[in-house]
């Protein structure tokens, strides 16, 4: 047969490689800064765009899109050309898929900083941005399936169902949670409200961890621990298993994040039982990989690569028993909306993909370059930092997390509330500290391979086009024995592709179509009303300064909760909510139940300066909202927006809002001087404090009407 | 207002949902057929051809 001669590009590898460590070291130093905010509120300086509710977002989003987001680009552009034994299929779209990510990274960092959010964790990007990863998505997906197809060995290995299933199900996820109606060039509204919006959120922000997180790093995983090893995979069968298993069960876990909420009961049950299931072909991998090693034990002491991969492996089994663990309601009800989660998610993100990565780092820049590594100690000294700094990262979230819970629930004898919400937040400020100090120690491990690589780059003489040699495809398959229906599939790419998308569509289908469909799901409140004109501009305020991220707005059917907060929340009260802001973590207290709950300049003054109410609030100061106006000009853009959503606002309200507007200002203006607060009425603070006196109020208006299902 | 006339709001387009059991045992019928055929398939599999896609990662 005749032998083709090729090349491989590795300039495209190099190029994210480059990338991944650079957009590490940004979203860790982001990370690194709101841990430490959260001790020091005086480190969020008092500035709009470095304060927590900003920063936060961009540290998310540049761990998980920029940091991981290149790592997989540079893991799938290395593993897919040598396992199709084909260069990448066309350069030009590699180039366009390299700067198109790259640009979108720094727009969203722009933008976050700038206060341009949809509310929506791990989504926060608005609708210009989210056009553009579409079409970067594509652009990917073109090159990655042009690859498989021009490919030259007739088999698709393993890692690369893995990359096909990843790009399917991110673009369904994104396209799906994405839809929002525009009001603005950058801003728009969730197109779904509520419950709804939560679960399409968490069914998003579920498989996004799946699917980004965890599915291309598995593919990684099946190339890369092989590779180091130089030994197969413990088991091609099991492989196959784990990958169906997987991406069939992941897609319906979602609704576990919504615990105890407002979300239907079935539903909640449905995510239950699945995340139970999900252990099965998670610890499957796990195990998979590391029985790879096996009888190899002793390059693992030699070869810092496999260190690396060993502990991300590890850390991806203790994290993927955790998650099912998490979805136990008795466990959930001690561990949601508390620093538990954080920890959990920083073995993922530390563990799993951070190592994952660092140990692809290592093994692809000495190759990349011709060259031994520079300093085999340093990276083994990166090593154990990093892992020492996973370990007093996790388990003071843990200690911290657990114990808040328990403080929260805690009732004296007389039946009262043992604590106040913020005697529980000063209780645990050392494990704050001490989880600061394990993410310096995770960063200071990054610096060192950052100067390891350099030195081996500066050693080496890169080959940006690696020759290669392989026979071409012949026209009829080969074939083993019998023939058997997955052998049909596995070489083909867009029929993998097509099932593919039917195994992750099914579970999404399931869970949403009756939540959106049916109202018995959502029972009506006929005292919820839309939000007011100053409300709406208010509830934009709440939502551009990220005060989701440490508030809730969920009040759980709990004893404690009730008697803390007030009425558990219902699924009617948020029809009007797009988006809805039940929020994750309860860095501070729930709000879900604020309106009325303080006089207006109770509000006033603790936005200006937190620690003047609360003495030993972590909160951050919100200066800003005092000298900034009212966007009223927007204001009837808004009100389309939200009528278009299908809000009853009455017709053509949209050009008198701003009347209501001024007219709700100056009443709290006028209350607000009775307090001897003189401040004019069209600032953002009293846009703010008349949303937050909104919050919760409208089922105390006729709490008995909650209509029946006829 | 054409987006709200053209595109479903997501609200009360049945009041309840009858016979939804039939759902959740259509659902588990497709899944759990859909696995013993697939270990069934990964356990009868010719041992040349599993060997040798193993093998793919470490040729080049």
């Amino acid at each position: 047969m005749q032998v083709e001669k090729f090349y491989y590009d590795n300039k495209s590898v190099r190029m994210f490689g480059y990338a991944t460590v650079l957009w590490g070291v940004v979203g860790m130093l982001a990370g690194l800064l709101i841990a430490v905010q959260i001790y020091l509120p005086a480190a969020n300086f008092n500035l709009p765009f470095t304060t927590f509710g900003r920063v936060r977002p961009v540290h998310t989003n540049a761990v998980i899109f920029a940091f991981v987001g290149n790592g997989i680009f540079m893991g799938v552009y290395y593993s897919l050309q040598r396992l199709c034994k084909a260069r990448m299929f066309s350069d030009v779209l590699s180039k366009i898929h390299f700067w198109g990510w790259q640009l979108i990274i720094v727009l969203a960092a722009v933008t976050l900083l700038s206060g341009y959010t949809s509310g929506k964790e791990y989504a926060e990007l608005e609708w210009p941005i989210d056009i553009l990863i579409t079409l970067i998505w594509v652009v990917f997906g073109i090159n990655m399936f042009g690859t498989i197809i021009t490919r030259r060995e007739s088999h698709l290995y393993v890692a690369i169902w893995f990359f096909i299933a990843t790009w399917v199900t991110v673009a369904m996820l994104h396209i799906v949670n994405s839809f929002e109606v525009p009001f603005s060039w950058m801003k728009s509204y969730s197109f779904y409200a509520g419950v709804q919006d939560a679960l399409v959120q968490w069914w998003y922000g579920h498989n996004a961890v799946a699917f980004f997180l965890t599915t291309p790093y598995l593919g990684l995983m099946y190339y890369f621990i092989p590779k180091a090893s130089n030994r197969p995979v413990y088991s091609y069968r099991l492989s196959i298993v784990h990958f169906w298993a997987l991406i069939f069960i992941y897609i319906w876990a979602g609704p576990h994040h919504l615990l105890y909420t407002a979300l239907p009961d079935w539903a909640q049950s449905l995510g239950t039982v699945f995340s139970i299931m999900l252990i099965a072909p998670s610890w499957g991998g796990m195990l998979n990989g590391l029985f790879t090693l096996r009888g190899a034990w002793d390059k693992v002491r030699e070869e810092p690569v496999l260190k690396f991969m060993v502990v991300a492996v590890t850390c991806y089994g203790m994290a993927t028993f955790e998650g099912p663990l998490l979805s136990l309601k008795t466990v959930n009800a001690i561990s949601h909306f508390t620093d538990w989660t954080i920890g959990h998610v920083h073995i993922g993100a530390l563990g799993w993909n951070g190592f994952l990565t660092f140990g692809m780092l290592y093994y692809l820049t000495p190759k990349l370059f011709n060259t031994p590594l520079y300093s085999k100690k340093l990276a083994t000294n990166h090593f154990w930092i990093g892992t020492i700094g996973i370990v007093l990262y996790a388990i003071p979230l843990y200690w911290a997390g657990f114990t808040q819970a328990e403080m929260w629930k805690q009732f004296t004898e007389e039946g009262q509330l043992k604590y106040t919400f913020l005697e529980t937040v000063t209780h645990i400020i050392p494990m704050y500290i001490t989880r600061s100090i394990g993410g310096l120690l995770y960063l200071t491990g990054v610096f060192i391979m950052v100067y390891n690589l350099g030195k081996t780059i500066a050693a080496g003489s890169f080959i940006g086009d690696e020759e290669a040699e392989a026979p071409a495809l012949p026209k009829v398959p080969e074939t083993h024995g019998k023939q058997y229906w997955h052998r049909w599939i596995e070489a083909r790419p867009i029929q993998m592709l097509i099932v593919s998308l039917v195994a992750v569509a099914i579970g999404g289908i399931i869970e949403m179509v009756p939540t959106f469909l049916i109202k018995s799901n959502i029972p009506t409140i006929s005292s919820v009303k839309p939000y007011t004109p100053l409300e709406l501009q208010g509830r934009d305020v709440y939502i551009r300064e990220g005060c989701y991220l440490c508030h809730s707005q969920m009040i759980r059917p709990f004893r404690d909760e009730v008697a803390r907060y007030g009425e558990y929340s219902k699924a009617g009260e948020f029809v009007y909510d797009h988006p809805f802001q039940w929020g994750s973590k309860r860095t501070g207290p729930d709000l879900a139940r604020i309106g009325g709950k303080y006089p207006n300049a109770w509000h006033y003054n603790h936005m200006w300066d937190p620690r003047s109410i609360s003495p030993g609030s972590i909160m951050p100061q919100y200066t800003w909202l005092f000298d900034n106006k009212i966007d009223t000009a927007l204001t009837g853009a808004k009100i389309r927006a939200m009528i278009t959503l299908g809000v009853p606002y009455p017709k053509d309200y949209d050009k008198i809002a701003n009347d209501d507007l001024v007219t709700q200002a100056k009443s709290i203006q006028e209350n607000l001087k009775k307090d001897k607060i003189e401040t004019p009425g069209n600032v953002e603070i009293v846009a703010l404090i008349a949303y937050l006196q909104r919050v919760g109020t409208d089922i105390k208006a006729a709490p008995k009407q909650v209509a029946s299902l006829k | 207002m054409l987006l709200k006339d053209k595109f479903m709001k997501f609200i009360n387009y049945l009041e309840k949902i009858t016979g939804v059991d039939i759902y959740a045992l259509t659902s588990f019928g497709i899944f759990f057929t859909f696995f013993i055929v697939m270990v069934l398939w990964a356990w009868k599999a010719d041992k040349k051809m599993i060997n040798e896609i193993s093998q793919i990662p470490l040729e080049n």
